[in-house]
């Protein structure tokens, strides 16, 4: 293989997110040029965990802005949870008229039937 | 009130929107981080947080305690970043090709001469600002959060395997910028 393949795939092999098979690996082991550019990813990425522990100063505001987001988005939510139950309970108000009708119709149907025998 | 974030999850699931502010006051200033780092764009980093933070309020029911919250937040983020800087016209300069060549301004720097590890943030910090948007993503997603390729890949709404290519043309633009090789110097000191 040659170096310039091999550099291809540096950047994959260097975390060992992708595995070096035993052709790259003789072609490193044997190429000063290789193991230098693989040493300088490692260190890359030595560096970008550096900035794991970093925390960056917020922009001034920012929280109150996004607790008054999530206030405004609170309030909408619970609006319309209210509307739902409104509309929930005015369709069961309706479903319970209307099998009350319905029995009392059924019972009336009953009686006719019965005085109807006698 | 709970205070730590776990029993602060715990409350907040259980509809407590004293224990979700909480929580943000807890997870803020590193979900600003990353905004900052995937926008490069202080404004911009604002607006990916709100929009994470309402989205995290809304879907949290969906959050399965077992994950950390925090990494959950950080996908909700990169999504929005990615959705963010996708929309936006202002970033139009930025999305460059992913092949072309980072300009070092400054005079070439040993960073091990430097030795300075808060210096040596600054470098990275400032050669991360060079990339391309969608290689910036990948790569502060890989290497400083730690997320997986597959989960990268779904905040991203990118193929794993186009994850991974980023990530390689990431790597390989940032080695040549911080750490360049014998003859790589000259190419970048312009």
């Amino acid at each position: 293989m040659q170096c310039d393949e091999i550099a291809e795939l540096l950047p994959g092999i260097v975390d060992g997110g992708e595995i070096a098979d035993r052709r790259i690996q003789r072609h490193v082991e044997s190429c000063l040029r290789c193991q230098a550019e693989l040493v300088q990813y490692r260190k890359l990425l030595k560096a970008l965990h550096l900035l794991r522990t970093e925390v960056l100063e917020p922009a001034p505001g920012l929280l109150t802005e996004i607790l008054a987001g999530l206030e405004a988005a609170g309030e909408r939510r619970a609006m319309r949870s209210l509307l739902n139950g409104r509309n929930a309970a005015y369709a069961g108000g309706t479903a319970a008229a209307l099998a009350a009708g319905a029995v009392g119709v059924a019972f009336l149907a009953h009686r006719r039937r019965l005085s109807l025998a006698s | 009130m709970p205070t730590e974030v776990g029993d602060l999850v715990v409350a907040a699931k259980a509809g407590d929107r004293a224990a979700f502010d909480e929580l943000v006051k807890a997870t803020y200033a590193q979900t600003y981080t990353l905004a900052l780092r995937l926008t490069h764009d202080e404004e911009d980093a604002r607006d990916v947080v709100q929009e994470a933070y309402l989205r995290a309020f809304k879907g949290l029911k969906k959050f399965r305690e077992d994950a950390q919250f925090t990494t959950w937040l950080y996908r909700i983020t990169a999504n929005c970043a990615a959705t963010h800087l996708g929309k936006g016209n202002r970033h139009r300069h930025e999305d460059i090709d992913d092949q072309s060549q980072l300009f070092d301004e400054r005079p070439e720097v040993d960073p091990e001469a430097s030795a300075d590890a808060s210096l040596l943030r600054d470098r990275v910090s400032t050669a991360l600002s060079h990339l391309p948007p969608r290689l910036r993503a990948v790569v502060v997603l890989r290497d400083i959060y730690d997320l997986p390729h597959e989960e990268i890949a779904r905040e991203l709404g990118i193929t794993e395997a186009a994850a991974k290519v980023r990530l390689h043309r990431a790597r390989k633009q940032l080695r040549e910028r911080l750490f360049p090789l014998r003859g790589e110097e000259q190419a970048h000191a312009v």
